[in-house]
């Protein structure tokens, strides 16, 4: 089996793992607790934070454990709006193509009177610093834009958009989930108030995350309960997971460069052998992008028979076509892009790790291209595309 | 669990009468790229019999299966039988569908009636307009077309 689905979630490493059996078998005491059993896993927790906390070059104290990167995001969201609210400033700006977690979020906060913008993110998948700068108002209360984009894994300039915020005093909140543990991260440098990161996507345990939030910036709970978390997210921590993310998150910084080399060569052979297919074309930049990420779509096919027909190759992948989302409509970061409806549903995510080799992305680039070709021989769509019955999206 | 059942996976994975029939009796087309998925079936039509059939369809699993079944329950059947077809039938032939697939099936009824409304017009043959709707609505969308 080749694992090429990497942005929905990773294989834990056997670092990972064995950072969280101690705390299974032998430590598993309350750290609320006041007795010495309790306060060893106390201090495993704290040793947790202090070193996630290293990797993202803030304080400890900064750090809030949460259940996995849509929490993050549902908290920083919230948080920046009770902080906005109370000085009648009501207006938010992020992009079109941020993740549901994230989306979602603020069409709540628009129910409870909030405007958004949400800007436009071209075809290459990129916002720029001038349309946040252009965006701000007197009455912004926060700016979130996303790290790199989970579909087409594009990297958004943060730190550019962090000094802008930084400048006006509006709060700024990047959803790491996609770049925390594959790109460089340094909440100083990149001036980034709050961010969102989830464990899993980074060769970590599932189910656990964390938002960091400045120094200073109050956050409004979203689990209500014991004083955990100084208070800030309620429910004994799972500890387990918080030491094998501690220890997966350092070992994806430790070995960040090496493996971005890597990924790169990879990446970059696996879109140059599917770019050879005729009315393709890749979704997002085609360099500023995750090391890790290859997102096409491909003419006169749909996407989830595609996924189908890979399985049965040995391949795990994913794409953004209406059928795979349960929607009627596909993916809103291809429509984002600009994709047209007909050419988003036919579209593939291919994301790979470390691990995969070049014969992997050999065999990936024949069968993709053999599954793309038997579809569009039994594809009316394609039929009519090829008799000029309608008209490409794409150039050959 | 699997999203599909066995036999959905089996027509899917070796679809039957695949292609195109060059001198067909009657063509329809149900469906659009907007949507995501479009089928097409191809009669030939002998006696009032269905003596071969062929599709071809642009979707997702589901719909390629659904048009195999299709194809496989009207072959050889009397015109009479194929336009009683329901989507149902389709459905239980195929040991059910996803509820959020259903449509698929829908979309293959469709495509069998407009085949056969080809068939009638082409050959002056009168039929009840109800039955055999101009443009049936999208299976996806409720709306008459959905294209744009």
């Amino acid at each position: 089996m080749i694992y090429a689905d990497n942005a929905a979630t990773t294989k834990m490493s056997r670092t990972a793992i064995e950072a969280m059996l101690p705390y299974m078998d032998d430590i598993y005491g309350n750290p609320s607790s006041l007795y010495s059993f309790g306060q060893k896993a106390k201090e495993a927790l704290e040793n947790a934070r202090e070193r996630i906390a290293a990797c993202l070059c803030c304080e400890p104290r900064e750090i809030t454990f949460t259940s996995g990167g849509s929490e993050a995001d549902n908290q920083a969201i919230f948080s920046a709006a009770r902080l906005g609210e109370k000085k009648g400033k009501k207006h938010i700006i992020s992009t079109a193509f941020e993740h549901h977690a994230v989306l979602h979020t603020l069409e709540k906060l628009k129910k409870q009177g909030f405007e958004i913008t949400h800007l436009d993110v071209h075809s290459n998948g990129i916002v720029t610093p001038e349309q946040v700068a252009d965006a701000i108002r007197e009455d912004t209360c926060l700016v979130t834009v996303m790290f790199a984009n989970n579909e087409i894994g594009t990297i958004q300039p943060i730190a550019e958009i962090g000094k802008i915020c930084r400048e006006k005093g509006v709060l700024f909140h990047t959803d790491a989930v996609q770049a925390a543990g594959h790109l460089y991260v340094n909440v100083k440098e990149q001036n980034i108030d709050m961010l969102s990161l989830s464990a899993h996507k980074f060769h970590g345990p599932k189910g656990i995350g964390v938002l960091y939030a400045k120094r200073g910036i109050l956050l409004d709970n979203v689990i209500n309960g014991g004083a955990q978390e100084r208070g800030k997210r309620a429910g004994t921590e799972n500890i387990p997971a918080i030491m094998g993310m501690a220890a997966a998150l350092e070992e994806a910084v430790a070995n960040l460069d090496r493996n971005t080399a890597k990924l790169i060569k990879l990446r970059d052979r696996l879109i140059e052998g599917l770019d050879k297919i005729p009315y393709g074309e890749l979704n997002g930049d085609r360099n500023n992008r995750l090391p890790s990420n290859v997102n096409f779509c491909f003419e006169g096919i749909e996407g989830e028979s595609l996924l189908l027909l890979l399985d049965d190759k040995g391949i795990c992948a994913s794409s953004g076509s209406a059928c795979t989302s349960g929607s009627l409509d596909p993916s809103h970061v291809l429509l984002a892009i600009g994709r047209p409806h007909e050419v988003a549903h036919g579209s593939l995510r291919l994301s790979i790790n470390e691990e995969t080799t070049e014969e992997d992305i050999d065999y990936m680039i024949e069968a993709v291209t053999d599954v793309v070709t038997y579809l569009r021989n039994m594809s009316p769509f394609w039929r009519d595309l090829t008799t000029g019955k309608r008209t490409h999206v794409f150039a050959e | 669990m699997a999203l599909y059942s066995e036999k959905v996976m089996d027509h899917f994975r070796n679809p039957r009468n695949v292609g195109v029939i060059e001198d067909a009796d009657g063509i329809g087309e149900a469906g659009n790229p907007v949507c995501g998925d479009i089928m097409k079936i191809y009669l030939k039509i002998d006696n009032d019999i269905i003596t071969d059939v062929k599709f071809e369809t642009f979707g997702c699993g589901s719909a390629i299966a659904s048009s195999s079944m299709a194809t496989e329950l009207i072959k050889g059947k009397p015109i009479s039988e194929a336009a009683a077809l329901t989507n149902k039938a389709v459905t239980e032939a195929l040991d059910g569908l996803p509820a959020h697939k259903l449509h698929c099936s829908v979309l293959a009824e469709e495509a069998i009636k407009l085949a056969l409304k080809d068939y009638f017009d082409k050959n002056g043959i009168e039929y009840d307009k109800n039955e055999f709707p101009d443009e049936p609505h999208c299976a996806h969308c409720g709306e008459g077309s959905c294209d744009t």
